[in-house]
């Protein structure tokens, strides 16, 4: 039989198992059954419903305006799969080509998809994470307990970490009319995404919507009451505030652990891909049956010096997703590199802020449209000469033309004026000889618009 | 640079025995997707590139920045958002978005439904007893500018003073001064003066005696913008009376057309009336009522594909162009309402994307649906039927239509 035969073959009547039965894992069996599948699908998760959507959870379903089970993910399409829900997966067994469940069950796959996110970082101090009025946020039930907790009107609620969900809580928080504090270990909120300037911006917002925000502080201990109800918390400064929620923002962790032993490249940092999605062993060699997509995959890019990046994205994760999934049904020509920027959205404070690329791979940034004072304006990033990333508050209609800036490696800062372009931007001199030349440093250039015809090219060529 | 000059193209589709089928033109004009004009201006026809060039912050809306000046915008007053660029642009729409749309009048579209049913309804009953109808008199036209006319507050009865008016300032939207007289020019001018006093006039009643319409709720309402000036208003208003008239009654009526040229389709939205949503989004595709954006300018230099296109360069986009571009749409030149990924370029891009979309949307949906309910057995009576002057916003100028045609 020759390689094109047996890809028929697995088409037709192949197994697929999917673990992890949410965003990544459902708009893969989708796009699976898309590209003409008709083996065998089963859906592995270990949480005992249908899959359905995260953003809303820290937004819409806070304050109360869409249910906590009212965000199920829609269904592009009937995707006829067996369902394995509320066990977890325990093990893969690559000799075997199994996955093994927690019950002890066995899944036999001829290719797998891996797409088991990530999990909320819990309070370290387990005892304390336990206290009644600690919450975390990453599920439906986190956020169902979240929303009662804030419904019965608390005196204060404490954010311990101003991330993006940290941020969007407060938001909410102070929407719903209840006093907050925000303490976040770094100068601001946002730092770690978006960088120093960015983050004034938010902290500004923040304060002027009437959050406490404490910058620079780490909370050390959560007190309760006898009745083990959470009352105060402890600062390394030596204050304490009283408060009736806690909620720990502290980011994610990813869901690798089960794959210990496995002899993949799994780890704290999510599983090494290729960009075509799929794993590698240990060694650093390309798998070929199993594949991984969204917040626990780890892709180099090209565009960042083919470094490996996990994000967690929702973006991301949909479009890793269908990648991963005509990549498990296509033969090796015909395979597409998921090569797409990260784009990230966030509402918060009334502000719609967005991202396209990678804002932490830069060295410098500079405000290119809209006015910082007006909480409207675009930023872009700038990495040695060259634009990586851009972040747009209230301005979200510009990014497109930064993405194409950062994929064809456009020069750092953007040397034509827009005509709203802030008159207090400092210009910095550049000598850049035109739009279309590539600026010094870039390696690769990305071309092509869908993902079966985006490619990367060196930059040196075009020179 | 690649853009190589395709003489004759574009002034082909603009000459009017073009008018009925421009599509053959549109492909031989996407054969250069960015192409230099003798006159210095640059032609944008392929879907990639009319996409990057809208979400260009370079692309400046605001005729003040062409390095030769258009006469066709001169002594206008005021421009309307349209017409401006970031930070005046985002302002006043946002003023004016927030009596029209979410987030604070978010209901206002839906609110309109049963009065678009009835007036739709009331129309059709007109046709009773007429053996033809004209699409476009009897129906596409009298339908969104009574709409309009009641969302604006502006008085119906006052529609055939300033139906001239509208219809001169359309008329030179388009000006050539290679081909068309000075006279077309200086109506329109006039045009716009008479019909920006008419609007003024009613502005000035709100203020003392307002009610419930848009007009009202712009002179007296204050946002976190403040307030729009009366001439700022007066400009919002004059685009809204107009893009509310020849729009609506372009899509109206090419849907008809598309319909009756399809009568599988027509058939299928009588059986399966759901369809009409993904039909208009696929009309707005395939036979849109804005076919050219004809002026835009480049704020600094722009890079679209491989070309710089110099700063002061005045751009036009061929947007219907886009929407039938072969590397975008499978198969673009078949109506098919049940494509998959539709985003055309019907309503534009970016941040001038069809502040009206929603409704234009809404008001098609209703009134084909209806028409295809309602009329009995309709026949084209001339096919290609006349057709306005106008190559930017394109549709007929009448389309009779003979019921009980078997
Ligand atoms: C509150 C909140 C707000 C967010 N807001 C935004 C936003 O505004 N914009 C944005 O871009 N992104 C946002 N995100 C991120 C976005 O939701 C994620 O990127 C997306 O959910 C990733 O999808 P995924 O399928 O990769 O992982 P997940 O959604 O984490 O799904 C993984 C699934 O696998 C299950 N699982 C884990 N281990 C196992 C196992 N061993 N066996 C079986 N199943 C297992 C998990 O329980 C889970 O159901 C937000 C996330 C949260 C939590």
């Amino acid at each position: 039989m020759t390689s094109a035969d047996n890809l028929r073959a697995f088409k037709r009547d192949g197994r697929i198992v999917v673990v992890g039965a949410s965003l990544a894992g459902l708009r893969a069996a989708e796009a699976l059954r898309g590209e003409g599948f008709t083996g065998s699908l089963t859906m592995i998760g270990d949480e005992p419903s249908e899959p359905y959507d995260r953003p809303p959870l820290s937004k819409q379903v806070l304050t109360g305006w869409v249910p906590a089970d009212g965000t199920l993910l829609p269904r592009r399409r009937d995707i006829d799969a067996e369902w394995l829900l509320g066990v977890p997966a325990g093990g893969l067994d690559m000799r075997a080509n199994q996955v093994r469940l927690a019950d002890g069950r066995e899944v036999p796959f001829d290719r797998v998809l891996i797409a088991t996110g990530v999990r909320a970082r819990p309070w370290f101090v387990e005892s304390e994470a336990d206290l009644d009025g600690v919450f975390v946020l990453r599920t439906r039930e986190h956020a169902e307990g979240l929303q009662r907790a804030l419904a019965a009107g608390p005196s204060r609620v404490l954010i311990i970490g101003a991330g993006f969900t940290g941020s969007e809580i407060a938001s909410i928080c102070r929407e719903r009319g209840i006093a907050v504090t925000v303490a976040e270990l770094a100068p601001a909120p946002l730092v770690g995404a978006l960088g120093a300037m960015v983050g004034d911006v938010a902290a500004d917002m923040q304060r002027a919507h009437g959050v406490d925000l404490r910058c620079g502080v780490k909370v050390t201990r959560l007190e309760g009451d006898a009745q083990g109800r959470f009352r105060r918390a402890h600062f390394d400064d030596g204050s304490a505030i009283d408060a009736d929620v806690a909620v720990v923002a502290l980011g994610g962790i990813r869901n690798t652990e089960w794959l210990r032993g496995s002899g993949l490249a799994a780890g704290v940092w999510g599983i090494a891909c290729d960009t075509g999605c799929r794993a590698l062993t240990l060694d650093g060699l390309i798998t070929d049956d199993v594949f991984a997509a969204g917040d626990v995959a780890r892709c180099p890019n090209p565009i960042y010096e083919y470094r490996l990046i996990s994000l967690e994205h929702w973006a991301n994760a949909v479009e890793q997703a269908e990648v991963a999934a005509h990549n498990m049904v296509s033969g090796q020509a015909d395979r597409w590199p998921h090569l797409s920027l990260p784009v990230f959205w966030s509402i918060q404070f009334g502000v719609n802020i967005k991202t396209v690329g990678v804002p932490t791979f830069a060295d410098e940034v500079v405000v290119t449209q809209g006015s910082v004072a007006d909480r409207r304006f675009v930023a872009a990033y700038g990495y040695r000469g060259r634009v990586t990333a851009a972040v747009s508050f209230n301005n979200a209609k510009w990014l497109d033309h930064y993405r194409q800036l950062i994929e064809t490696a456009a020069p750092f800062p953007p040397p034509f004026p827009a005509p709203d372009q802030p008159a207090d931007m400092k210009p910095v001199p550049v000598d850049f000889p035109g739009p279309t030349l590539l600026a010094q440093g870039a390696t690769v250039v990305v071309t092509g618009h869908d993902p079966g015809e985006r490619r990367v090219t060196s930059a040196q060529q075009h020179r | 640079m690649t853009a190589t000059e395709t003489p004759g193209t574009l002034l082909r589709i603009l000459d009017y025995s073009s008018r009925a089928d421009p599509y053959p033109l549109y492909a031989e004009l996407r054969e250069t997707p960015v192409a230099l004009q003798e006159d210095g201006s640059y032609v944008i026809s392929t879907y990639r590139e009319l996409m990057d060039i809208l979400h260009n912050p370079h692309l400046s809306s605001d005729v003040r920045h062409l390095s030769r000046p258009m006469e066709a915008a001169e002594g206008r007053g005021t421009p309307a958002f349209i017409n401006l660029d970031p930070p005046e642009h985002d302002r006043l729409r946002r003023m004016a978005m927030r009596h029209f749309g979410p987030p604070h009048t978010p209901g206002l579209v839906a609110g309109l439904e049963p009065d678009l049913t009835a007036t739709v309804g009331s129309l059709i009953d007109d046709f009773a007893g007429k053996e033809q109808i004209d699409i476009v008199d009897d129906f596409a036209y009298p339908f969104p500018v009574t709409v309009i006319c009641h969302l604006l507050g502006v008085p119906r009865e006052d529609e055939p003073r300033f139906h001239l008016w509208v219809n001169a300032v359309i008329e030179s939207i388009d000006y050539n001064p290679k081909t068309d007289p000075k006279e077309k020019l200086e109506n329109g001018r006039q045009a716009t003066n008479e019909l920006r006093a008419y609007l003024r006039g009613l502005v000035e009643e709100r203020h003392s005696r307002p009610s419930d319409d848009l007009l009202s709720r712009l002179a007296n309402d204050d946002g976190p913008d403040g307030r729009m000036t009366d001439e700022e208003i007066v400009a919002t208003a004059n685009l809204l009376l107009i893009a509310g008239h020849e729009t609506t009654v372009n899509l109206i009526t090419n849907g008809m057309l598309t319909l009756l040229r399809h009568p599988q389709m027509l058939q299928r939205l009588r059986d399966e009336p759901d369809l009409i949503v993904p039909l208009v989004e696929e009309l707005l595709r395939y036979e849109p009522p804005v076919h050219i954006i004809p002026w835009r300018a480049a704020y600094s230099d722009v890079a679209v594909a491989d070309t710089v296109i110099p700063k002061g360069s005045r751009i036009i986009l061929m947007l219907a162009s886009g929407s039938r571009d072969p590397n975008r749409f499978h198969d673009p030149d078949r109506f098919d309402p049940d494509r998959p990924d539709n985003q055309h370029l019907g309503f534009g891009s970016g941040i001038h994307l069809c502040f009206g979309g929603p409704l234009a949307r809404r008001e098609t949906q209703i009134a084909l649906t209806e028409l295809v309910r309602r009329l009995d057995r309709p026949g084209l009576v001339t096919d290609p039927p006349p057709y306005r002057r106008s190559p930017v916003l394109r549709g007929p100028i009448h389309l009779p239509v003979e019921q009980g045609a078997g």
